[in-house]
């Protein structure tokens, strides 16, 4: 991919920035130098003349600079002339030491891989159920987890509304090594639709057979009108008995696990507003941005949330 | 040269300052605007759509732009955490520039994709929800207030004459794009947009 253009200034910009920055150089020094003595020299009892303007009667002297701040400029000089030599600061002229900014960016980098590399490449060829056991491994997945997966699914990995507890036993898309792994690697996309079309009574009586299926207070009559509606409209995803599909990522519906209730939302209140709203949860994929080897390290540590107490 | 002559005269003097000081911008800035790496747009750059637009304005109308910056800057520790180091290229149809150049929260220049959506919204509505340490103020209003896009189309106008390439259609029709949404909407399109051009940039 092109971005970075090696686009060199041309000759006439080149040769601008160095007259600029040597005359700039040079005229500061020719200024200091040019007024490092005064001609008024002292007569013969040491009385200067001043340079005869007079404010409030004090007047103004015309001594030289003093030496140690005269000698500290031309040392600020030579700095800059040494720097300009060594450093890249004059047109195109690259300076003696061949620095450059993405330069170091890849020398800091390559240092980092080469340290980094082989541990990571042993950990990515222990399975994931034993890398899991890994007290050490795990030390690093947990770094690697708060900063990246903990500010949604929280320090703590126990979610919040809209996103998934990675500690209980309810997963969406299944919490084998595998499903870890897909889901690392190439994000998850929910797509529950909207079923407003519906109309309002039989999402009323969906959501009270939804509430059935949890074993939560419902009302019977309307469950029972529901149980028809859910077998047409939802059972695809949710399957008949509401166990969910984690092919399709289709949540169960059955142990009480309500991703979507708000905080201090009533479970039935959630319901509706899912079916008349629908829901578009969305994992972003996280190869692209931690790399294959700590998404492997990650599907590690998100397996051992359940060995934990 | 006497001093005298100098500083009796403050006109004189107003114009030798003036001199002096332009001379770290000729130098340093001048001849950029005459190279290709700061000119032109990174491939598969494209200006950002109406919707985004009016994002941007509320990102700049908020001021993000004072506790975010939009600028990865090559360092290690940076592109480990942010992704892939800003390049000129990128901004090239930005107008003003949002780099910033303070991070009381978080650099910016690559959020695109990074989060989801409905994250995007919980975050700006209460950012406590989602990370209980935070110290982002909270966005309410945003959620509240919607776009009618009558300014939309003059803002592209204006962007064109400073060289950014919509086209007749977009301009046509950006005021229907963004009228109605939520100012939610707007923000999150653009931020879910930032950084995306450089593809791979781990």
């Amino acid at each position: 991919m092109n971005y970075l253009w090696n686009d060199s200034l041309s000759s006439f910009w080149s040769a601008w920035v160095i007259v600029i920055t040597l005359g700039s150089i040079g005229f500061a020094f020719w200024l200091l130098y040019a007024n490092r003595r005064t001609d008024k020299t002292p007569d013969a009892e040491g009385n200067v003349e001043t340079t005869g303007h007079a404010a409030d009667g004090i007047e103004e002297y015309d001594n030289p600079l003093p030496r140690w701040w005269f000698q500290l400029y031309v040392a600020t000089v030579v700095f800059a002339l040494g720097y300009l030599v060594l450093y890249p600061g004059l047109g195109n002229f690259a300076g003696v030491l061949g620095w450059t900014q993405e330069g170091q960016w890849e020398e800091e980098v390559a240092e980092a891989e080469e340290r980094f590399t082989p541990i990571f490449a042993q950990y990515e060829e222990i399975p994931v159920p034993d890398l899991a056991e890994d007290q050490e491994a795990m030390r690093v997945a947990e770094r690697i987890y708060l900063n990246n997966c903990a500010v949604c699914h929280g320090s703590n990995a126990r979610g919040g509304y809209g996103f998934p507890d990675l500690t209980d036993e309810d997963w969406l898309y299944g919490g084998e090594p595998e499903a870890l792994l897909a889901t690392l690697h190439q994000g998850r996309n929910g797509l529950m639709p909207s079923w407003q079309q519906l109309g309002e009574n039989n999402i009323e009586n969906l959501t009270q057979h939804v509430l059935a299926l949890s074993d939560l207070e419902h009302e019977a009559e309307r469950a029972e009108q529901g149980a028809a509606v859910y077998a047409s409209v939802c059972a695809a995803c949710h399957m008949p008995d509401g166990t969910g599909n984690q092919a399709l990522g289709a949540p169960n519906l059955t142990n009480d696990t309500w991703l979507y209730q708000a905080p201090g939302q009533s479970v039935a209140d959630s319901v509706r507003q899912t079916l008349r709203n629908g829901r578009n949860g969305h994992m972003p994929a996280q190869a692209a941005y931690i790399g294959e080897e700590r998404v492997h390290l990650v599907a590690a540590y998100v397996y051992s949330l359940r060995l934990q107490d | 040269m006497k001093h005298e002559i100098v500083e009796k005269n403050v006109g004189l003097l107003a114009v030798l300052i003036l001199v002096v000081i332009s001379f770290g911008g000729m130098a340093e800035v001048v001849p950029l605007f005459f190279q290709k790496q700061t000119t032109e747009p990174v491939e598969g750059l494209e200006p950002l759509s109406a919707l985004e637009l009016e994002g941007r304005d509320i990102y700049r109308r908020e001021g993000c732009v004072g506790c975010h910056s939009q600028m990865v800057r090559p360092f290690r520790a940076e592109t480990e955490r942010y992704g892939h180091y800003s390049v000129a290229g990128e901004s090239v149809y930005d107008h003003n520039f949002l780099w910033g150049s303070k991070r009381t929260g978080p650099d910016l220049a690559r959020v695109g994709g990074r989060y989801s959506d409905d994250w995007h919204r919980a975050h700006m509505y209460n950012p406590r929800d989602v990370v209980p340490e935070s110290i982002m103020p909270a966005y309410p209003w945003l959620f509240e207030n919607t776009l009618d896009g009558q300014a939309t189309p003059a803002k592209m106008r204006a962007l064109r004459t400073l060289g950014v390439p919509y086209t007749d259609e977009q301009i046509d029709g950006a005021t229907q794009a963004v009228r109605g949404e939520q100012e939610i909407t707007a923000l999150i399109a653009y931020l879910q947009q930032l950084g995306t051009v450089l593809e791979g940039t781990r």
